[in-house]
Order: structure tokens, then sequence, then C-alpha cells
């Protein structure tokens, strides 16, 4: 299980004066699957992004193992670790090579690495597709290589961006499988942004819902979806709420 | 006509025969485009890759500068080296004036700007989740450069191409500082000059046909890189 612990405290972000996050803060549990929801432009992702250290927020810290890290020194913290993007981000070079890109960087030997790229590519079925270049895949396979890219790196936490962002129900699903699966197997924490509420309940061990910035309501999946205590989320998730 | 048809037969002779003095002209020619397309790419790649990478106070000057040069005049890059190197100017005791290492030089100066630009635009053409995703999957700053470079590849192989196919076609420059000597600084753009001047046809119409040879060589393989580039896109 996940060894890192992350607590995101008093978080806040404006971009050309628009605030975009306003005083959130929030303790990842380890080794959990965190899904942050909202109404489109409340900052979700920008709560990623600003927990995963690909920004600065103006205020507020980002604590990893309670140590306060800074983009340029955290080499050690990323190799701990990675996210997926909502479009891959994938490298203009072949299937294998892009699985093997973080191994390569952490100098693992070839045989392992070898080892490791397979089963993750057969784990998301694109081994018959390992000397293909990326590019040429589909939406739905590149994002099946960004999620088996990170999974050899074994990451302690795992970010997801809307990883089924654009895809068809039938990818949906095998998206979902591979991160079910990731879980079930290495116990990383996850957190994770979506959009579809289904995929929210059917994923999530614990949800934050954002508005208009802020982290005004979660908990407990299950618990979340019965019984939302705020009355915005409440809108929200029974599809009430104008945006 | 006849005297055209006969320049011409007697062009395809001497290339067929592979003449040696054909063959020295050709030879000293890709050695000092060569050497001018190493020492430029050497400086310009990373040159292309700082300003392409990094934001600095100075940066869009810069960029529009090197626009500018590429299409610098190679007269006035031709006359300025001559008159550094002369005996009179500051690097006159190098004995440089008059010798392949001065028409590399010329060369290298004008190929920097063609090579140093295109870096750089093939650089910031790079989608920036490339970068972000290099950095989250635990590249050091250092590998996330080199990840870029390798993404930019095909836009980079299209400068170093374009900027070999400009030197090997350059004469005004390379008159100026080799000044045209039988052996030793006589290329083929400046042997076509000279035979030219002197009524004789067919060894300037061979070397012409030689010069459009490399140059279609040279935008086949530009052409190749580009569509290489494209499909994987």
């Amino acid at each position: 299980m996940s060894e890192l612990g992350l607590t995101i405290k008093e978080i806040k972000k404006s971009y050309n004066g628009k605030v975009v996050l306003n005083d959130c803060s929030f303790v990842f549990d380890r080794g959990k699957t965190h899904v942050i929801i909202g109404p489109n432009g409340s900052g979700k992702s920008t709560l990623l992004r600003i927990s995963a250290l690909l920004e600065y927020p103006d205020e507020g810290k980002v604590i990893y193992h309670d140590d306060y890290k800074t983009f340029e020194d955290n080499v050690e913290l990323y190799r701990r670790i990675t996210l997926v993007f909502p479009k891959g981000g994938l490298f203009n070079i072949t299937v294998f090579k892009n699985a093997a890109y973080g191994l390569k960087l952490r100098r693992i030997n070839k045989g392992e690495v070898e080892k490791k790229v397979e089963d993750a590519l057969r784990d998301v079925g694109l081994w018959e597709k390992r000397n293909q270049n990326a590019l040429t895949l589909s939406t739905g396979e590149g994002q099946r290589l960004a999620l088996a890219r990170a999974m050899v790196l074994n990451p302690d936490v795992l970010f997801l961006d809307e990883p089924t962002a654009s895809l068809d129900p039938r990818n949906t699903s095998i998206i979902e499988e591979i991160i079910s699966n990731i879980k079930r197997r290495y116990m990383p924490t996850i957190i994770m942004v979506t959009h579809n509420m289904f995929q929210a309940q059917r994923l999530a061990d614990s949800v934050i819902f954002v508005y208009e910035g802020q982290i005004v309501d979660g908990g407990p999946g299950n618990k979340f979806f019965e019984n939302p205590t705020d009355e915005r989320a409440y809108k929200f998730i029974t599809g009430q709420m104008v945006y | 006509m006849d005297s055209i048809i006969s320049g011409f037969v007697k062009a395809f002779s001497l290339i067929f025969h592979l003449d040696k003095e054909l063959l020295g002209i050709i030879f000293l020619s890709l050695k000092v485009s060569g050497l001018a397309l190493i020492i430029a790419a050497a400086i310009g790649l990373p040159f292309g890759a700082i300003i392409g990478l990094r934001r600095f106070y100075g940066r869009d000057l810069i960029i529009s500068v090197l626009n500018t040069f590429m299409g610098l005049p190679p007269v006035v890059v031709g006359l300025s080296l001559y008159l550094i190197l002369s005996r009179s100017g500051p690097l006159g005791f190098m004995g440089l004036l008059y010798t392949p290492s001065a028409m590399a030089t010329a060369q290298s100066i004008l190929a920097f700007p063609i090579v140093a630009s295109l870096c750089h635009s093939a650089i910031v053409s790079v989608d920036p989740i490339i970068k972000q995703a290099s950095v989250t999957l635990g590249a050091t700053p250092l590998q996330v450069t080199i990840t870029i470079m390798k993404e930019a590849r095909y836009g980079i192989m299209s400068g170093v191409i374009a900027a070999f196919g400009r030197v090997m076609a350059e004469v005004g420059a390379i008159l100026i500082v080799g000044g045209n000597i039988a052996g030793y600084t006589r290329v083929m753009t400046t042997t076509i000059a000279l035979e030219t001047d002197k009524g004789n046809f067919e060894l300037a119409l061979a070397l012409g046909i030689v010069l459009l040879a490399i140059s279609l060589m040279i935008n086949m393989v530009l052409h190749y890189v580009q569509k290489l580039g494209v499909r994987t896109k």
C-alpha cells in the first residue's frame, strides 16, 4: 500500500484576478481512491494539478510526508507520484518505448524494464502493438498506454485527470477495469477528476465535491451519493444544477 | 544550339569518366559545406534549444534577429568576414583568408541562423503537455530537455538539411573569402561562375548537373523527413 501521505492546506489560486481555488484543504487517505467532482470550471483540474505539483498555489501548502515540496526540487518526489492526462501526453516513439520511459529515467536494468513493460502492456491489451508508433493509436488505446506507462512505475500516488473524457462506453469500461486492477494490485492513493457521476460511484472510496473553487462537500463514496449534506452537491448529482 | 548540345555531351562525358578535376572540386565542396554545417549545428542547435525552451528578457528580439538573418545576403557576410580576416583586420594574424577554413566559416555564418531558427520553431511547436508528462514521469530538467528535443527531431533535422542546401548552393561569400584558387579553394559554385566567364561550358555544365543532383537529393531527404514527422502526428 502507498506509503506517501498527501495533505493540501488552505490552497488559493487565481488566474488573471479570477479566483479559481479558495481555501481548499483536504487530507487524502493513503491507499484510497479519491474522486473529485464538480461542475465545469469549478476548479477540479486545478486542484488536481496543484496537488500533483504541476502548478504552484498562490497561497497554501501541498504536503507530502509532512515535507513542503516545491516544483523545482521535487524530482525525487516525482519518482513516487505520477499523473495521467486527459489526452495521454504520449511521446512520438513506439508503444513499448512510451511504456518504458519512466523506468529508463530511473536507470532500471534492461531485463527488468522489458519484464515490467511486457506485463503492463499485456494487462492493457497493447502488447501486440508494442512496435507501433504511439501517436497512431486510437484515443482509447492511447489512454490505456498512458495508464500502462504510469502502472509500471508502481507510484505511491496516481493522479488521473479525466482519464475517460471523450471515450466511448466500451473504452470507458476498459479504462475503469484497468484502474480497478491497479487499485487491487498496487493499492496506490488514486486521486481522480471526472465529470462522469456513474464512474465516480463505481470507483470512489471517497468523494470531494468542488463548487466555485471550494470543497463544499464530500465523504465516503456510497454515503456521499446516497446522502449529500450540501444542497449544491445534491442538485449536482441529481442533475438539477444548471451551470 | 550546337554548342549547347556539345557542351552537355562533354559535361556528361566528364561525369561518366569520373574526371579527376571534377571529383576534386565536388569533394572540396562537400568537405567545406559539411564542415560549415557541423559548426553551424554545434552552435545553432543548443542556441535554438535555449531560446525554444527558456523564457528570458530579450528573447523575442533574438528570435526576430535570427529570422532576419535567415535571409542574410551572402556577399555582405563575405565582405564582413574578408575585413575581419584580411591582413589588416582583427584576425588577420591567423592567415585564414583564401583558405577552405575561411570558406567554411563564411558558410557556417550563413547556416547558423537557419539551423537555430528552425530548431527553435520545431521545439516551440512541441505540445506543452509533453513537458508536463515527462516531469510527472520523473524526468530531471535535463531529461525533460532531451525528451522535448527528441519530440522535435523531425523539425530539427529539416532545419539542418535546409541549411546544408543553402550553403551548398552559396557562391557570393566563399568567392570573396576563398578566392577561387584552383585545387585549393575552388568549389562547385565558384568554378561554375569562373568557367562560365571563360566560356568553358563543359566543366561548368557538368558541375551544374552534379549540383542539381545534390540539391535534388537534399530535397528528397528533406521531404522524406518531413513526411515521417507528419505520418506520426
